[in-house]
């Protein structure tokens, strides 16, 4: 509903209004606390749980992950490609282990449906790059953070 | 060649070459200006404060792939840009920029060109301007651009006309349409309170006047807050939305020099042009240089307080774009037709008394 405000002669010539809101913008000019972040020196602290870069983790060297095949499974993006293969201690391990960057949504769920804690989405959000990227096992086992 | 030729020569690209470099210096001013206002920090990597930044995006402007739409008429799309860009520079010419000097018994005058006509002639080649707009918009051939030429043009023939009737109260007091003669005015005496003399600044003879003018201005060079013809919100980029590189760079550029020629001729109408500052002659008579000499440093300093004022009002179109909102279409109409009109009527009334009766 339009609702007309009764406003005295001087509020509707607006000049006094003017040279408020002008006054307003002069002391932002000067006195106001800048609140850019000065990107590559200075950087916006993130959340812990912050959804970033993957990885797996490892532990004595070897990744914890068992190719049990729940992320892909659980994995909205379908971005997850492992296969899996046999060590000859009879442990099954991802002999490839892929997650194309280009699809994946950051979701975490993959993070949440592992039973061994291996798969981790760290904190880190600079990804971009010349190429499409897909990330490879050996990418992934760099132990990017420590959740 | 005789020396008036050469002199010509000089102020002719003096003329140019200044209004040319107003350009990167407020590129500069605006995107600083702006982000300051808004808590931001705004450009400040390339050189010192960011002041290289103009040039980084000339360079960007130069080395972009300069194409033609496919969809648009290709002659009046090309000619645009110049068209705008040709009256944006030509208006500064009848603007006086510092008194004359006298070399050999010969006067030397510091205005590009002596016109009688002075005023008209700034008025014609002003509204000229908006013929590369329109023609922008309807060589794009695309709804955005066709709506901001529209918007533009009808812009102008509301606001023109109070903006021509504001002057008439400076040019009835001044007796001239010579910009020369209007300045020379501004340097009388209007009253004084002990030994403080206060000149006849067009800002006290025609405060009505200067207002009318200074929000005819802003629509005249499409600055916010009647920016209609661009709207970033609603015509995204309004008449130059299918422009790119250098093409577009000659809008940019043509809005400045217009800014500039309209802050020129503020400063000439009611400002007192290119008189000194208060404190100027002061160090003027501490130097104490006489003849042609003393001419010339009196013209320099002319020039850099008309500058100055330049500045000031170039800094205040810039200070306005950044507080006030856009107006709506319907407002900006209602505030041409209805108020600015007769407010300028009014506004000629009133001189015409003052004058007759030997007030001003």
């Amino acid at each position: 509903m339009l609702l007309s405000k009764k406003k005295g002669f001087f509020t509707r010539i607006y000049i006094v209004e003017i040279i408020q809101g002008l006054a307003i913008t002069l002391k932002n000019f000067f006195f106001s606390r800048k609140v850019t972040i000065q990107y590559p020196e200075e950087r916006r602290a993130y959340s812990d749980r912050f959804r970033g870069l993957h990885y797996i983790k490892a532990t004595n060297g070897v990744e914890n992950c068992t190719a049990c095949m729940l992320c892909p499974t659980v994995c909205p993006a379908e971005c997850i490609h492992i296969e899996a293969g046999e060590q000859a201690d009879k442990e099954k391990y991802p002999v490839r282990f892929e997650i194309d960057l280009l699809r994946c949504c950051f979701c975490g769920m993959c993070e949440e449906a592992c039973p061994k804690d291996a798969i981790k989405l760290s904190a880190i959000y600079e990804m971009a790059t010349h190429s499409r990227e897909v990330l490879r096992k050996d990418m992934l086992l760099e132990q990017r953070g420590n959740k | 060649m005789d020396n008036q030729f050469l002199f010509m020569l000089a102020k002719l690209l003096f003329v140019v070459v200044a209004l040319i470099s107003v350009v990167p210096i407020m590129l500069w001013v605006e995107r600083r200006g702006a982000a300051l206002m808004q808590n931001r920090l705004g450009p400040n990597r390339a050189g010192p404060f960011g002041l290289l930044q103009a040039l980084a995006d000339m360079i960007k402007f130069f080395w972009k792939e300069d194409g033609v739409p496919g969809h648009v008429r290709a002659v009046p799309y090309l000619c645009a840009p110049l068209v705008s860009l040709a009256p944006a520079f030509m208006t500064f010419a009848v603007i006086p920029f510092a008194g004359n000097i006298i070399f050999n018994n010969e006067v030397f005058e510091f205005q590009v060109a002596h016109l009688d006509v002075g005023f008209l002639y700034i008025f014609a080649i002003a509204s000229l301007g908006v013929y590369g707009i329109v023609m922008a918009g309807w060589a794009s051939q695309s709804a955005y651009a066709m709506m901001g030429a529209l918007r533009s043009a009808s812009q102008l023939m509301s606001y023109e006309l109070p903006m021509g009737l504001s002057v008439i109260g400076v040019i009835l007091a001044a007796g001239s349409f010579q910009l020369q003669d209007i300045v020379a005015l501004q340097s009388q005496e209007l009253f004084h309170i002990g030994s403080l003399s206060i000149p006849k600044l067009g800002i006290f003879i025609q405060p009505l006047g200067f207002l009318i003018f200074l929000t005819c201005a802003f629509a005249e060079t499409n600055r916010l807050p009647f920016d209609l013809a661009e709207g970033e919100s609603e015509l995204i980029a309004g008449y130059h939305i299918e422009y790119g590189a250098m093409k577009f760079a000659m809008f940019m550029m043509a809005e400045y020099i217009n800014m500039t020629t309209a802050s020129g001729l503020i400063a000439t109408l009611y400002f007192g042009g290119f008189q000194l500052l208060p404190g100027m002659h002061t160090v003027l008579d501490l130097i104490h240089l006489t003849g042609f000499e003393g001419d010339c440093l009196r013209a320099g300093f002319q020039m850099l307080s008309f500058g100055l004022k330049i500045a000031f009002f170039m800094w205040f179109f810039v200070w306005v774009r950044w507080t006030l909102p856009r107006f709506r279409y319907d407002q900006l109409m209602d505030l041409g037709w209805k108020v600015l009109m007769p407010l300028a009527m009014v506004n000629i009334a009133l001189t015409v008394m003052l004058v007759v009766y030997k007030v001003i």
